[in-house]
């Protein structure tokens, strides 16, 4: 299981946990499995196309998965994935 | 003259007509052509003068607070030009461009979580400050009534010196609050049917830089909307970057994203109206857009 870091602004849909752990041999099954443990955390961070939202990023290891293969970048076990608002303001 | 009084007197551009309106008049207060480049120079050279007059900032203090972004830009680029040191506490991940910008000016950054937006970054200048507390000077734009009377002195008079009874809704996005409170302050007295409208993300995690989720924020201090504000529309992220995109191809403005929440809004507003309805709808337009174009990039 990946660890998932979630930024503050989730954490009412996580019960306040900054890190959980999450399923899944790419990011978009690593949503999914998200998704079954904390719903509506999918529609926070993916559009109605199932598209990341161009306002949030997604960082596997220190990498953005944009500059990799995006929702089907690879996830190892041992991985932690990272959901960054894509800006700074407001979050509590 | 110094490079502080270029603040304020900002111009008030006619925006495009909204389409099979034409009876209502859509007005920009384009901020962004204050010297720092945003609206945050007004309540940053307000609350520095406030210090200044009161003894509670001195050459021999550092001036520190928290900031996504373009109050610390105000706040270097006043301090360079009056000759004040500034250190300034942000999220890591506040765009590379505002970082650089902040540096260019020789101001001292300090950074607080990505995972914790600017509440983290107010939470960490708590902590500098009160283990140091005589060595710095924290204006708290948060608390600090400067901020919204700058606004209430400036922009509030402008617009109401250019448009004076015509004005009939006042739209600005809800940061700090103090541009909405301070002109909204300002427009009341001058006539109280003047309606005041305050746009929010309507979500906590979200993508309009500079604005606040208030439900889920350290609400303002100087946030009191009972006072002067009718009206708070939530903001989708996807509504307000359209409005900007679409001014920038339509008018040549290329406009930040705050901006484009406040013209999001007054289409909105305006879509309400009565068809044959007349109103004159001011918007803020609080910076450019050049601040946000690596949004999608974290560098």
């Amino acid at each position: 299981m990946a660890t998932v870091r979630i930024p503050t602004s989730l954490r009412k849909l996580t019960q306040g946990k900054e890190e959980v752990q999450a399923s899944g041999a790419t990011i978009g099954e690593v949503i999914a499995s998200l998704e079954s443990s904390y719903p509506g955390i999918r529609a926070r961070i993916c559009d109605e196309s199932g598209a990341l939202r161009r306002f949030v990023n997604l960082f596997v290891s220190a990498e953005d998965i944009r500059f990799l293969k995006n929702l089907e970048t690879p996830v190892q076990e041992s991985d932690e994935i990272s959901i960054v608002p894509a800006i700074a303001g407001g979050q509590c | 003259m110094n490079l502080v009084d270029l603040i304020g007197n900002t111009p008030l551009l006619p925006l495009p007509a909204i389409p099979d309106r034409p009876r209502i008049e859509l007005w920009g207060k384009c901020e962004f052509m204050n010297p720092g480049g945003s609206v945050k120079d007004r309540p940053a050279l307000q609350m520095i003068r406030h210090a200044i007059a009161s003894g509670q900032l001195t050459h021999e203090h550092i001036l520190i607070d928290a900031t996504s972004g373009n109050t610390g830009i105000a706040y270097a680029m006043i301090g360079a030009a009056l000759g004040y040191r500034i250190a300034l506490v942000m999220p890591e991940n506040v765009s590379a461009a505002r970082q650089q910008i902040a540096r260019a000016f020789g101001t001292e950054l300090i950074f607080s979580s990505p995972l914790e937006g600017s509440d983290g970054a107010i939470r960490r200048v708590r902590e500098i400050v009160a283990e140091a507390p005589k060595r710095y000077f924290y204006p708290d734009q948060y608390s600090n009534e400067s901020n919204p009377l700058a606004h209430y002195l400036g922009t509030g008079a402008e617009i109401l010196a250019t448009l004076g009874d015509r004005i009939t809704h006042f739209i600005a996005g809800i940061g700090t609050s103090g541009t909405v409170m301070g002109t909204g302050r300002r427009l009341k007295e001058h006539r109280r049917a003047i309606r005041v409208i305050a746009v929010e993300p309507d979500d906590a995690l979200h993508g309009l830089e500079g604005l606040k989720h208030m439900p889920t924020s350290l609400v303002p201090a100087i946030w009191r909307p009972e006072e002067c504000v009718d009206e708070i529309l939530p903001m989708a992220t996807e509504e307000a970057w359209n409005a900007a995109e679409c001014l920038s191809h339509q008018a040549g403005l290329l406009i930040g994203h705050s901006a484009g929440a406040a013209v999001a809004g007054a289409h909105r507003i305006a879509a309400r109206l009565p068809p044959r309805e007349t109103a004159c709808i001011v918007c803020i337009l609080p910076d450019r857009g050049e601040r946000y174009l690596t949004l999608s990039r974290r560098e």
